[in-house]
Order: structure tokens, then C-alpha cells, then sequence
């Protein structure tokens, strides 16, 4: 049973893209969609969580999605704490239980959980009472689903349906949880071809098993692309040399113009942020007409708004 | 109760005739998803209004909320003007409890100060439980509690009613 869904099948904590029906998210996808005008009216608010509790609970630092998860709170009327948690003083893993059960008896509603470490927000989810439901902003190498479901909002925008897209995904997809997320969301939204691209070190082995086509040639990669993802390349995660340097890197999978042109001429170019300009992708691209990355940005507000509501109504039922 | 419930047009056409007179050069009309939108949009094209026509959804608003959770099928609310200073008249399809119209008028205030509201229903069916009254009524009804009035739109557009 995945435990993200209740018994009769509604979303109750949001844990990983991974398994999740089709009609899920779209549910979530719709929901955005009619929450993408509340930033502009006079009042930047809906009621909908007035009087609920929200604490986002970030183990590893992140200011933007940190940021864009308590605006999204706001803006529906919950309160928001914001717990940064070193996570050196987080040792063992009943430390994590007792922050939560301390938090759980101020009577909190919802969590956010951001954590270095795979698994953390499950273990969380696990853990709490019935009425509170967990929201992963990121764990280890796992998963980050909103990040996921935004990028997937953000393709329906641009491009209006799944099934006849060609998708690639290019650079460190091996310690990215954002690809990952993605991968799970293309597949099961119906892309026909999802690519990853990069060089053999930073694609994991087995990644085919996923459904998605393998390139260590950026140039064969990009030829007929509708949609090209671009990974943060994980400086701070690498250790060991994986790569040769960020010069080298940026010759032969750095996003430029000139790659791009072998996409398809309407193609869109996505970044989960922050971007290394000049290592994954170069400013002219990054700023250019085909960039959507900002847009991605407030998009992010909607759809965590739509997550969070989905799961505050599936709580209370 | 009547055993079928009378043709919606005629209903329309009656509830138009009655707003005509009040209608400004202010007043923008804005339906209740979903019958609500239905009705509005057919007033809106008779009462030749100049001004686009609003539309609602007040899941984000609803008091039952913590009850039943949000509503599977949420659609965006448009409001294609600026509501400071205009005359809305708000449009549902049944008036029941009052507590969809309190709904859309603090989703209403959200978006600005209007400097009036009025409502307008096709069909009132009685069991209020506000203190929400309509300003203009195509048809009342005293329908038991444990009963519904539905308002349903066939594939070639045909508003029917009926009692479930």
C-alpha cells in the first residue's frame, strides 16, 4: 500500500512522485491552475487553512524553497513557523522524533520537511498522528515531488499536453532527487520519450529501468527536444572526481545557444535553480527567449498551494 | 410539491425582465460556478451588459471545508474588471442554506470594494440559514430538507430543473 494515499485512495501525506495515479496529479495540477490568480487580486489570500498550523521543518538550508513553501502557507490564510535545524545537532535519528512530537503538541497541522538524509519525511510520516499530514521539500537523494509537479505545471502551461512531448533531462542526474521526481511525473503523465543526458559518471547505473533513454551526447540528446530540463550541477555534493573540471563540463553538456538550436525552434528551457551560469548553462540561455525558468519560480507558489490544500481537506475528513 | 418543475427559459426571461430597469453602466454581473455561470451568462447576454461577464468558484471560501475537504473539481474564479466602486449582481442557480452567497461575497471583497451587491437566484427553495435574502427570485419553492433542486445543462446548452 503506498502510504501517501489514504484507503479510498486520496492523497494524505506527499511523500514521492513515485507510484502516484495519474489522476492525482492532475488533481494537483488542476487545483494550481485556479490558484495561479490569487497573487495578483488586491488580497493575496484565500481562507481555506484559516487557523491551521504549518511548520516548515528544513534540516538542510534552503532559502528559495523555504521561501516560496511559506508564501504559499500564507497565502492560505495558515500560520507558518520556520524551523532551521542544524544538522549537526540532529545526530541520531529519535532526535528528529522529538522535535516533531514537541511540534505535534503545539498542535501543528501540517510539516515540511527538507532533510539531507533519503528517507527522512517518510520516517516523519510514519511517526505522526492521524490528522497531520508531511510534505517532502527534499530528502537526500530521494525525491523532491514539488519541485516535480511544478516543472510538470509549468510544461502544461507552455506546451498545453503530455503525450506528444519529447523530454530531456540533462547533467547530474545522479545526485539529483529533482530528476528523479521528475522522471516519475514525465512517465506517468504519459511523455512518450523522456532522455537523460550527461556524461556516464553522473547518470546512475540502470537508469533505462526508469523508461528513459540514455545520451552521453548532448548534441544526439537535444535533436527533436520540446521541453530541456537542466540539473544543477551538485559541486557540493561531488566528492571525488567525477568530472574533469567546470570548464571541461560546461564544453560538452553546459546548455548554449548553439545547442539549443538542435532542439526543436519552440522549445523551452526549465532550471530547478539556483543555476551555475557558465557550468550547466550559459547566461545567453539562461536569459534568453526559451527560458521558462522564472516562470517555474511562481508556479511554485500555485502548486504548493494546491498541495497543501489537498492534503489539509484529506486530513480533516 | 409540484410534480415537475416548470421550463427554465420563461424563468430567465422573467428574472431578466425584472433586473432591466436597475441595471448602470456600473453593474457587472458575476455567476456562481456552476449553474450559477450558466444563469449568468444567459442574463448577461440579455441584459446586453457591456462589461465582460465574472465567474466565481468559492471552494477556497466554503465553511465546510474542514468538514469535507476541498472540492474535486475547482475552477479558477475570473473577474475580468476592477471591482472598486462597481454594481455586482451576484447570480446562482438555487438558493438553499445562504452559505454559498456569504462564500462569494467574501471572495468578492477580496478582490475589492464594490459599492453595492445584489443577488439574484432562479430558483429559491427555502431552508435559508443566514440572514441572505435575493434581490430578484425566478421561481420559490418550499422544498423539503431531505430533498435537492438541481439545475442541469444538456449537450445543446438546455437548462432543465428537477427534484432529487
Amino acid at each position: 500500500m503506498n502510504p501517501q494515499l489514504t484507503e479510498d485512495g486520496r492523497l494524505r501525506h506527499l511523500l514521492t512522485l513515485d507510484g502516484l495515479p495519474r489522476a492525482i496529479l492532475m488533481q494537483i495540477l488542476d487545483t494550481a491552475e485556479s490558484f495561479m490568480d490569487v497573487g495578483e487580486r488586491e488580497v493575496k489570500k484565500v481562507p481555506i487553512l484559516r487557523g491551521k498550523s504549518i511548520f516548515n521543518l528544513f534540516f538542510e538550508p534552503s532559502t528559495r524553497t523555504r521561501t516560496t513553501f511559506e508564501i504559499a502557507a500564507k497565502r492560505l490564510s495558515a500560520d507558518v513557523v520556520n524551523l532551521n535545524i542544524a544538522t549537526s545537532s540532529q545526530t541520531k535519528g529519535e532526535a528528529i522524533l522529538d522535535t516533531v512530537d514537541n511540534l505535534a503538541a503545539m498542535h501543528a497541522d501540517m510539516f515540511i520537511v527538507r532533510h539531507s538524509q533519503s528517507g527522512a519525511a517518510h520516517f516523519i510520516a510514519r511517526h505522526v498522528a492521524p490528522h497531520i499530514s508531511v510534505i517532502n521539500a527534499g530528502d537526500g537523494r530521494h525525491a523532491h515531488p514539488t519541485q516535480g509537479l511544478l516543472d510538470m505545471f509549468t510544461i502544461r502551461r507552455f506546451k498545453g499536453e503530455f503525450h506528444n512531448l519529447t523530454v530531456a533531462i540533462v547533467g547530474d542526474v545522479l545526485h539529483s532527487r529533482v530528476a528523479r521526481s521528475q522522471i516519475h511525473a514525465l512517465t506517468t503523465l504519459g511523455v512518450p520519450e523522456v532522455r537523460v543526458i550527461g556524461p556516464k559518471t553522473l547518470l546512475p547505473t540502470g537508469v533505462e529501468q526508469m523508461g528513459v533513454r540514455v545520451f552521453h551526447d548532448m548534441e544526439a540528446g537535444l535533436a527533436g527536444c520540446d521541453v530541456i530540463i537542466m540539473l544543477r550541477l551538485q559541486n557540493e555534493r561531488m566528492k571525488g572526481a567525477l568530472l574533469p573540471s567546470a570548464q571541461e563540463y560546461f564544453k560538452f553538456f553546459g546548455l548554449t545557444p548553439e545547442k539549443l538550436a538542435l532542439a526543436k525552434p519552440d522549445a523551452i528551457v526549465m532550471h530547478p535553480g539556483p543555476m551555475n551560469r557558465g557550468v550547466e548553462i550559459d547566461s545567453e540561455v539562461a536569459d534568453g527567449p526559451q527560458s521558462v525558468i522564472l516562470p517555474q519560480v511562481t508556479y511554485g507558489i500555485a502548486v504548493r498551494m494546491a498541495v497543501m490544500a489537498l492534503l489539509a481537506g484529506t486530513g480533516n475528513a | 410539491m409540484p410534480a415537475s418543475l416548470p421550463d427554465v427559459d420563461p424563468l430567465i426571461v422573467r428574472l431578466a425582465g425584472a433586473i432591466a430597469p436597475t441595471i448602470t453602466p456600473d453593474t457587472v454581473i458575476v455567476g456562481i460556478h456552476t449553474g450559477g455561470v450558466w444563469v449568468a451568462e444567459r442574463l448577461h447576454a440579455m441584459l446586453k451588459c457591456s462589461l465582460p461577464l465574472g465567474t466565481l468558484d468559492i471552494s477556497f471560501y466554503r465553511d465546510d471545508f474542514s468538514r469535507i475537504g476541498l472540492h474535486p473539481q475547482v475552477k479558477p474564479s475570473n473577474l475580468p474588471f476592477d471591482l472598486e466602486g462597481r454594481d455586482i449582481l451576484l447570480v446562482d442557480d438555487v438558493l438553499h442554506s445562504g452559505r454559498t452567497v456569504r462564500a462569494a461575497m467574501n471572495e468578492l471583497f477580496d478582490y475589492g470594494r464594490p459599492a453595492s451587491i445584489r443577488l439574484a437566484v432562479l430558483v429559491d427553495r427555502g431552508g435559508r440559514e443566514l440572514p441572505i435574502r435575493p434581490d430578484f427570485t425566478g421561481l420559490e419553492l418550499d422544498v423539503p430538507a431531505h430533498q435537492n433542486v438541481n439545475l442541469s445543462r444538456l449537450d445543446d446548452g438546455h437548462l432543465t430543473l428537477s427534484l432529487a
